[in-house]
């Protein structure tokens, strides 16, 4: 008998199907991991420790820089919070951009993580594809914002931003757009052989697990638990639009591929119906003061970001700035199923499996 | 004329028309790999909604491809202090010699060819073998574990689909009764093998993909998962041989398959008066643009699907195929 040895390989922080700077430290036996151990915190900013000395109109581009991918949630998130703290009513014009804004993001967001999951998987053309309708939307949130990715739109009250001349013809004529490249995609992806052979079945755990965990979003319901907080929760405006919550039984990648696909058809329905609700005038910010003074007390509020539930912590004295801000970031609770997926699994699930989770280091990391 | 100069006697006069001929073999092979380069990215780029090189050599970015083999040349050679030196050293060159050396016999058209032997088919199965050699060497004398693991899944692969592809040719060798590959292109005349032996085509075709070790069977260079496998370690020159070898194997496997099954330099009916260097030219970009094409479209097969694939389905249609040939030509003499 051969004398064998299980090898320690270090996955990252280099390495270019971490999506970021995420390292996992695995030992493997031939190709089958034994034990994976995540390492963390490479990108940590410290941002609630930050918050602590800012006043809450200078946290939110703070915000931006946490999930990347979908900034414009993580601006409301905060701005939720400290409204919800105040008691701000905020004007119709306003909840209807912020809503197409973030359903905007939400598209953008599945679209990257499309994108780069395949790019995992090693066919490089849906990346381009992906981007390319990418790009639609980023032009689309520039025009509103004047950023590419780290919009800083929102604000305490309302947006900093007037919607431009016929940009919400523009969101409206998107829409059917991207429904067309929708089923391109599924045309040339979602039933490859190939693809499905290496996506199912793969990385699967149950309804209990999955809760346990405490994963949210579309690794939740892809067992087949129907949470989406903005129908089981709903903030904002939600209530005012019809959509589904897709589901699935199976628990396994592919059936978190289904899940993400569907809600960008999702949040296409609803882009639709805003659009064709638009408030023709009004504000787009309630009277605030310009220092904005959250009362003593504390709160949380929860949204739904692409990722899952991102919530939001605010401890006040009363002061400019909170004493305490903290961000449950899904991210960072999705990952923590990982070295379980991964025990037994060989070199080539590893890549499938966590770029299934759908992580953002920034988030990840804080 | 080259039958000839091997059979007369050895002299100085001889190696300088055998190494005439192949530094000229040699600046073929260096211009498809140069122009075959740029039009995998032309074609890539025009699938994939993007222009491609377009900077250097004017708008078709003509010179894109010398630009990048010279940035190779002047790039600092690095060896790893705890490499296996003289085997890290070798190792590319075994990987590329034998890639070089399989062009010898294969025939372009009815006048150029290199070298006519007997058994030529044979021959380039048996040497294109010895690469993998190179590659596990490379992955060896890295000292790198992603490339150790990548140099091991180039071995197993490359067994695992050397066997369905030499089996998927007795059917041709079953109907020509010859492993030479003029008497191969000779025999396809009137209908090309694609036809008579389409199940061999299709094995043939995938084994062959999977030999180049391009997409969906790039595993062992597997970009996301090994970074880039085999030679993650090598830089500059070393590495643009790794390179080389990949793009000389796919001139080499594009002629080999429109040799085989496209009917070589054979023209079409009523269409004889095109020469026979243009025929051959059209089927051989044909197969390279299907080559360049599953490459855009399909992404990577797993490690053990790869393993399943090639035992469990690609060679027993093989043997099939073998068996199949066998009973329709002896028994119904259909050939």
């Amino acid at each position: 008998m051969l004398r064998t040895e299980e090898m320690l390989l270090n996955v990252g922080p280099q390495h270019p199907s971490t999506h970021g700077v995420f390292r996992l430290v695995i030992k493997i036996d031939g190709e089958i991991i034994k034990e994976a151990t995540p390492v963390i915190g490479y990108l940590h900013r410290g941002t609630e420790k930050l918050a602590e000395d800012l006043q809450y109109t200078q946290i939110i581009p703070y915000t931006d820089r946490l999930d990347y991918l979908a900034a414009m949630t993580n601006n409301y998130v905060l701005c939720h919070a400290v409204e919800t703290m105040m008691g701000v009513e905020i004007p119709d014009r306003a909840e209807y951009l912020r809503v197409i804004a973030m359903e905007l993001g939400r598209v953008a967001s599945h679209l990257v993580w499309w994108g780069t999951y395949l790019l995992d998987i090693g066919a490089t053309s849906p990346f381009l594809y992906a981007f390319r309708e990418r790009e639609m939307i980023v032009n689309l949130l520039t025009e509103l914002s004047g950023a590419r990715l780290t919009f800083n739109y929102m604000r305490v009250g309302g947006v900093k931003w007037d919607a431009p001349e016929d940009w919400i013809e523009k969101v409206a004529e998107f829409v059917p757009y991207m429904r067309e490249q929708l089923a391109g995609y599924h045309e040339l992806v979602t039933g490859n052989e190939i693809f499905v052979n290496r996506v199912k079945g793969v990385g699967t755990y149950s309804k209990e697990e999955a809760l346990q965990y405490s994963l949210s979003g579309a690794n939740l319901r892809c067992t087949g638990v129907k949470w989406d907080l903005r129908k089981n929760e709903p903030y904002s405006i939600y209530n005012r639009f019809q959509f589904n919550i897709p589901t699935r039984e199976e628990g396994d990648a592919f059936s978190r591929y289904h899940c993400r696909m569907e809600e960008i058809e999702e949040s296409l329905k609803i882009l639709e119906q805003a659009v064709e609700q638009f408030p023709t005038a009004g504000p787009i910010i309630a009277k605030v003061p310009k220092i904005i003074k959250v009362p003593k007390g504390e709160a949380f509020v929860r949204i739904e970001s692409p990722r899952g539930e991102i919530g939001c912590y605010i401890a006040s004295e009363g002061k400019k700035e909170p004493y305490r801000l903290k961000f449950r970031r899904p991210s960072f609770y999705n990952l923590q199923i990982l070295p379980k997926l991964l025990e037994g699994e060989n070199m080539a699930n590893l890549i499938t499996i966590l770029g299934a989770i759908d992580i953002v280091l920034g988030e990840v990391d804080g | 004329m080259i039958q000839d100069l091997l059979q007369s006697t050895p002299s100085l006069l001889n190696f300088g028309i055998f190494f005439g001929l192949a530094v000229l073999l040699l600046f073929v092979v260096l211009g498809f790999v140069t122009y075959g380069i740029l039009s995998e990215r032309k074609i890539m780029g025009f699938m994939q909604l993007r222009v491609g090189p377009n900077q250097i050599g004017g708008k078709w970015g003509l010179l894109q491809t010398v630009a990048d083999v010279l940035k190779l040349l002047i790039k600092e050679d690095t060896i790893p202090k705890k490499a296996d030196k003289p085997l890290y050293i070798l190792a590319p060159v075994i990987a590329f010699a034998p890639a070089f050396m399989v062009l010898a016999t294969l025939p372009f058209t009815d006048a150029f060819q290199f070298a006519d032997i007997g058994v030529g088919l044979l021959y380039y199965m048996a040497v294109s073998g010895i690469t993998t050699i190179g590659i596990v060497t490379a992955g060896w004398a890295s000292n790198n574990k992603y490339s150790l693991i990548g140099g091991m899944r180039a071995a197993a692969q490359m067994i695992s689909y050397e066997i369905p592809l030499v089996m998927s040719l007795v059917g041709i060798v079953l109907l020509t009764g010859s492993l030479n590959l003029n008497d191969i292109v000779a025999a396809q005349e009137k209908v090309w093998f694609i036809f008579l032996q389409p199940i061999a085509f299709i094995v043939f075709f995938i084994a062959s993909v999977a030999e180049l070790n391009r997409v969906p069977f790039d595993l062992p260079e597997a970009e996301s998962e090994l970074v880039s496998g085999y030679h993650v370690e090598y830089s500059g020159f070393r590495w643009a041989f790794f390179m080389l070898s990949e793009y000389v194997y796919m001139f080499a496997m594009a002629t080999l398959t429109t040799v085989l099954f496209l009917g070589g330099w054979n023209s079409i009916p009523f269409l004889d008066f095109i020469p026979a260097a243009v025929w051959f030219g059209l089927k051989f970009s044909a197969v390279f643009y299907v080559l360049v094409w599953i490459r855009v479209t399909f992404p990577r097969i797993r490690a053990d699907q790869l393993m399943e694939f090639g035992w469990k389905v690609l060679l027993p249609i093989a043997l099939a195929n073998i068996f199949l040939t066998a009973l329709l030509k002896e028994l119904f003499k259909l050939f």
